[in-house]
C-alpha cells in the first residue's frame, strides 16, 4: 500500500531518515549515506543524489514503516534528556520483545540507581525487571547462561568500575564463547551503565573502561553522546546478537538534546560501527566520544570566533568497532588530527586512533597528531585536582592551536616561562 | 518448602582428617548413620560392598535430609536399583569415558593433542550417574575436565577427538580446544578454564528455564541445568554468590560438586576452613547432600532425587560427590604431592569395577555381554581417532569467522562497506 510521500531533497534530512535502520541487512541505508558522501564530495550532483536518495528512502519507507501515518519532517523541535532517551528505549525494546528483561542492583523497586530504568518494574514486573543482590560476577554470569539458550538480558552495573568484577563473564563468557563454540551459541547480551568520571566520586569510581573493552575481540563497545545516540544505540544494541557494552555518562543523564521525530520511533536503529560527524570543518579533526563530544563542539565554536579555525567534530559513537574510515577520510580533508577522550593516556582510545591514521593516512598528516586524554593519575578528589585530571574546553582549543601551528609547541612554552 | 523439614546431624569432626579407612570402621557399622540414612543411601546398596560405604574421612555421615525423601526411601526395599537396560546404558556410558580418557592420554604423548588436557579418570560415576537421568534439553556446564561431561551428554566421540586434535571436524570446529567443548544441539554448555566461572553461567540456563515457564508461558518448559565443578571451586566467590542467587529465586539447577580432594597440588583439607562442602547448602536454604562419588547407584539415586526437585520447581540442591580422579591434574602435572597408598585405595574402588560386580552379582547382565560393550567402546574410539587424524586441520580463513554472530562487528572497511562484505575478508592476513 503505497502511499503518497513528500519529495525529501534537502540531503541532511535525507542523511537522518537513512540512519533509520531496521533488522534488515538489506535496506539500502547504506547506499544512501554513501550517496550523501559523494555529493558533499562533489561528484554527484545535489539534485541528483536527492532524486536518488528519496527513490531509496521511499523504496525503504514503506518496507519499514508499520503506521500509516507519515509526518512532514521538520527540524527537530522536541527535546529529550538522555536518561529519557535510555529509558524510552528499554521500555520500547522490552514491549517489543518478550525475552528481553533488565537485571542489576536497585533497577527495580528503587527505579534505577540512576533512574534510568524507571517505571519498568511497575509496567513488567519483578520478573522482567529483576533486583540482585551485589554479586557483579553472579549476575553478569547469570546474564550469560540466559543469552545461551535466547534471552537477551540488559546487565546493568552500577557503574562499570564495578564491572571489574564480574570482567570474567564479560569476556571470557560472553566475548569468547561464539568463537569458542564456533558460531554454535551466540550471546545476545548488553553490559550497561556510567562509565568514566562523574564530580567528586573519588579515585574507584571514576575510571574509564573504553580502551579496556574495546581491545577485546567479540565485543561491540558503544559510547553514546545525545538523547538520539542514547535511543538508536541501544535499541540496536539489544536487538545484536552479540554482546555488547554499552558506556553511558552519568553527567549527561540530565542533559536535554533536541530529537527528532524519526529518532522517538520505535524503530529507530543507528548502525553500528558508525561514526557521525557531529560539525563539519576543513582545517583540523577532533575525534571524541560521550562527553567529551559536547566539549569539543564548544571547543570548536571558540576555535571559529576566535581564532579563525574550522574544526571538523567526529562523534564516534563506536568504539569497538571504530569507525576508521569516516576517521581517515576526514583526516585526509584536514590533514590534522586531534584526539580527546576521558581515560588514561596509555594504551588508550586516542593512542588507537593515532596508529590507525598513522598507518592509513600518514602521508596526509600535516602535523603530529595530539592525543588529549585524562591525567595519568587516580582521578583525585579534590575538586579542583579533578578538574585539572580531565580535558576541558581550554585544553582542547590550544591542542588544536598546536596541531594548527598557531602557538608554539607545550615544551617551547614551558622552557620559555621558565 | 523441603528444606525446612531437613535433619542436619553434626558430628564432631576433627579438622585434620586422617585418610585412613577400615573396613571396620563403615558407615553400616554406625548406629547414628542407620537411623537417618542419607539421600542416596548406602542401606539398600549392602550388597555392593566392595565400595566401602565408609566413604567419609568421618565415621558418620553429617548431612541434611528431607523427611519426604526419607520415608519414600524406606518403603523401596528391593535390591535392584535399575533395570537391565539402564544398567548396561550406564556400564558403556563409563566405559566409553575410560576408554577415551585412556587414549586421549595415548594421543597426548604422541604428540597429536596438546595444551592443557585434563583427564576424567576415577570420577565417571558422577558423570554417568548426573547426566544419564537428564533429557537431551537439559543443560550441563562443566570445567575444564569436560571430555566426559560431553559424551555422556550425547556429543559423538568422533566430534570430541577431534576437537582435541584441533581438526575442522570437532564439535568447535577447532576452536574450542579441550577445554571449551560447547554443543548447542546436546545443550552442553561448555567447557570454562577458569574454575567458578561455569556457575553463574549454568545459574543464567536455569534462571532462562524459569523464565520461559513464568514469563513467556511455556508451560512444558522443566527443563534443568547441571553444573559440575570441583573442591578447590568451593572457595571461590562465585559459587556463594550463585548459591544465593539459586535459591532465593528457586532456580531449577543442581549442583555437582565433584570432590576430588586435590585442586592440582593443593589439598582439599589444606584450602577449607570447614571442608564439609554439601554443609554450604543450608546455610544458604537449600538441600546439601553427600554421597559417595565412586559407586555409580548410589550416585543415581542423589540424582533422581535432586533432579526430580528441580523439575517440579522447588529449587536447587547443592550434591558433594566424593571421588577421585586416578591421574594427575592435567596430563602436564607430575602427580608427586598425593599420597600412593591414598591412590591404591581409591583404585581399588574403581567405579566401573564396582558395577560390572554389582550388574553380574544381581544377574543384571553376565561376562559376555560387558565384554562386548568393552570390545564396541574401543572400537568407537579407535574409529574416532582413525577419523580425527583423517580430519582436515581448519582452513586461513576460519580464523575470522565466528567471532560476532552478527559479523558487521568488524566495522567499516575502505570502501565503505562493512568488512564482513568483503570476498576477500577472511584471506590473507587478519587486517582487521
Amino acid at each position: 500500500m503505497r502511499k503518497k510521500m513528500k519529495r525529501h531533497t534537502n540531503p541532511t534530512r535525507l542523511l537522518l531518515l537513512c540512519h533509520t535502520k531496521s533488522t534488515n541487512e538489506n535496506d539500502g541505508s547504506w547506499e544512501g549515506i554513501q550517496g550523501v558522501k559523494m555529493m558533499q564530495q562533489g561528484f554527484i550532483s545535489q539534485h541528483v543524489a536527492a532524486r536518488a536518495l528519496s527513490a531509496l528512502v521511499s523504496g525503504n519507507y514503506v518496507q519499514q514503516r508499520l503506521r500509516p501515518a507519515i509526518r512532514p519532517y521538520s527540524s527537530a523541535t522536541k527535546e529529550m534528556t538522555v536518561r529519557d532517551a535510555l529509558n524510552s528505549a528499554l521500555d520500547e525494546e522490552m514491549a517489543a520483545d518478550p525475552n528481553v528483561f533488565i537485571m542489576g542492583e536497585e533497577v527495580g523497586e528503587y527505579q534505577g540507581a540512576y533512574k534510568i530504568s524507571k517505571g519498568l518494574l511497575d509496567k513488567y514486573g519483578p520478573e522482567r525487571v529483576v533486583d540482585t543482590p551485589i554479586t557483579e560476577a553472579g549476575f553478569a554470569g547469570i546474564g550469560v547462561g540466559s543469552a545461551y539458550h535466547g534471552l537477551r538480558p540488559v546487565i546493568e552495573f552500577m557503574t562499570f568500575n564495578f564491572s571489574m568484577q564480574a570482567i570474567d563473564h564479560i569476556i571470557n563468557s560472553a566475548a569468547k564463547s561464539n568463537y569458542m563454540s564456533a558460531g554454535q551459541i551466540n550471546v545476545p547480551i548488553v553490559f550497561r551503565g556510567p562509565n568514566g568520571p562523574a564530580a567528586g566520586v573519588g579515585a574507584q569510581h571514576s575510571q574509564c573502561y573504553s580502551a579496556w573493552y574495546g581491545s577485546v575481540p567479540g565485543l561491540k563497545v558503544l559510547v553514546p553522546y545525545s538523547s538520539e545516540d542514547a535511543r538508536g544505540l541501544l535499541k540496536a544494541a539489544i536487538r545484536d546478537p552479540d554482546p555488547v557494552v554499552f558506556l553511558e555518562n552519568e553527567l549527561l543523564y540530565g542533559e536535554s538534546f533536541p530529537i527528532s521525530a524519526e529518532a522517538l520511533d520505535s524503530n529507530f536503529c543507528l548502525p553500528i560501527g558508525k561514526a557521525k560527524i557531529e560539525r563539519e570543518g576543513k582545517d583540523v579533526t577532533i575525534t571524541a566520544f560521550s562527553k567529551m563530544v559536547g566539549y569539543a563542539l564548544k571547543a570548536a565554536e571558540i576555535l571559529e570566533k576566535e581564532e579563525g579555525i574550522n574544526a571538523e567534530v567526529i562523534n564516534l559513537r563506536s568504539i569497538r568497532p571504530l569507525d576508521r574510515e569516516t576517521i581517515n577520510a576526514s583526516v585526509r580533508k584536514t590533514n590534522r588530527l586531534v584526539t580527546v577522550e576521558e581515560g588514561f593516556p596509555q594504551h588508550g582510545v586516542g593512542a588507537e586512533i593515532c596508529a590507525s591514521v598513522v598507518e592509513d593516512s600518514f602521508g596526509y598528516l600535516d602535523a603530529g597528531v595530539e592525543r588529549i586524554a585524562g591525567a595519568d593519575v587516580p582521578t583525585p578528589y579534590a575538586a579542583n585536582l579533578e578538574r585539572w585530571a580531565f580535558p576541558q574546553i581550554e585544553d582542547i582549543v590550544r591542542a588544536a592551536k598546536r596541531v594548527c601551528y598557531r602557538s608554539l609547541p607545550m615544551a617551547v612554552a614551558v622552557a620559555a616561562t621558565a | 518448602m523441603a528444606f525446612a523439614g531437613a535433619k542436619i546431624i553434626q558430628p564432631s569432626l576433627p579438622l585434620i582428617h586422617t585418610t585412613t579407612r577400615s573396613p571396620d570402621n563403615t558407615l553400616l557399622s554406625d548406629p547414628s548413620f542407620l537411623s537417618s540414612p542419607f539421600l542416596g543411601s548406602t542401606r539398600t546398596l549392602r550388597l555392593t560392598q566392595s565400595i566401602s560405604p565408609a566413604q567419609r574421612r568421618s565415621a558418620s555421615p553429617v548431612v541434611a535430609v528431607s523427611d519426604v525423601f526419607k520415608e519414600k526411601k524406606l518403603k523401596s526395599n528391593t535390591n535392584l536399583l535399575l533395570t537391565k537396560e539402564e544398567g548396561l546404558q550406564v556400564y558403556e556410558d563409563m566405559i566409553l569415558g575410560r576408554a577415551f580418557e585412556d587414549m586421549c592420554a595415548q594421543m597426548y604423548y604422541r604428540g597429536k593433542m596438546f595444551g592443557f588436557v585434563h583427564l576424567y579418570n576415577g570420577q565417571e560415576a558422577v558423570s554417568s550417574g548426573f547426566i544419564k537421568l537428564l533429557k537431551k534439553e537439559d543443560s550441563v556446564v562443566s570445567t575444564y575436565r569436560d571430555h566426559v561431561h560431553a559424551l555422556s551428554k550425547g556429543v559423538p566421540a568422533r566430534a570430541v577427538m577431534s576437537e582435541l586434535f584441533g581438526k575442522k571436524t570437532g564439535c568447535c570446529r577447532g576452536q574450542g580446544g579441550s577445554m571449551h567443548m560447547f554443543s548447542a544441539e546436546h545443550n552442553v554448555l561448555g567447557g570454562f578454564a577458569f574454575i567458578g566461572e561455569g556457575i553463574p553461567v549454568a545459574t543464567g540456563a536455569a534462571f532462562a528455564s524459569k523464565y520461559r515457564r513464568e514469563v513467556l508461558k511455556e508451560a512444558d518448559c522443566d527443563h534443568v541445568t547441571l553444573a559440575f565443578f570441583g573442591d578447590g571451586t568451593c572457595n571461590n566467590g562465585q559459587f556463594f554468590e550463585c548459591l544465593n542467587m539459586a535459591a532465593l529465586w528457586k532456580l531449577p539447577i543442581i549442583f555437582v560438586v565433584e570432590n576430588n580432594l586435590w585442586a592440582i597440588g593443593m589439598s582439599h583439607l589444606r584450602s577449607t576452613s570447614d571442608p564439609e562442602i554439601w554443609k554450604k547448602g543450608p546455610a544458604f536454604g537449600m538441600p546439601g547432600v553427600h554421597v559417595d562419588g565412586m559407586d555409580v547407584l548410589k550416585v543415581r539415586e542423589v540424582a533422581k532425587e535432586a533432579i526430580g526437585r528441580a523439575r517440579r520447581g522447588e529449587g536447587p540442591t547443592l550434591v558433594e560427590c566424593e571421588t577421585y580422579r586416578f591421574r594427575g591434574h592435567s596430563l602436564a602435572d607430575p602427580d608427586e604431592l598425593r599420597d600412593p597408598a591414598e591412590k591404591a585405595r581409591y583404585a581399588a574402588r574403581d567405579p566401573i569395577t564396582a558395577l560390572k560386580k554389582y550388574l553380574i552379582e544381581s544377574k543384571l547382565a553376565n561376562e559376555a555381554e560387558l565384554k562386548a560393550i568393552e570390545k564396541k567402546i574401543d572400537e568407537v574410539v579407535e574409529d574416532a581417532v582413525e577419523f580425527a587424524d583423517e580430519s582436515p586441520a581448519p582452513s586461513r580463513s576460519q580464523l575470522l569467522e565466528n567471532v560476532f554472530a552478527d559479523p558487521r562487528g568488524f566495522g567499516i572497511g575502505p570502501d565503505g562497506s562493512y568488512r564482513c562484505e568483503d570476498p576477500k575478508f577472511t584471506q590473507g592476513t587478519a587486517q582487521v
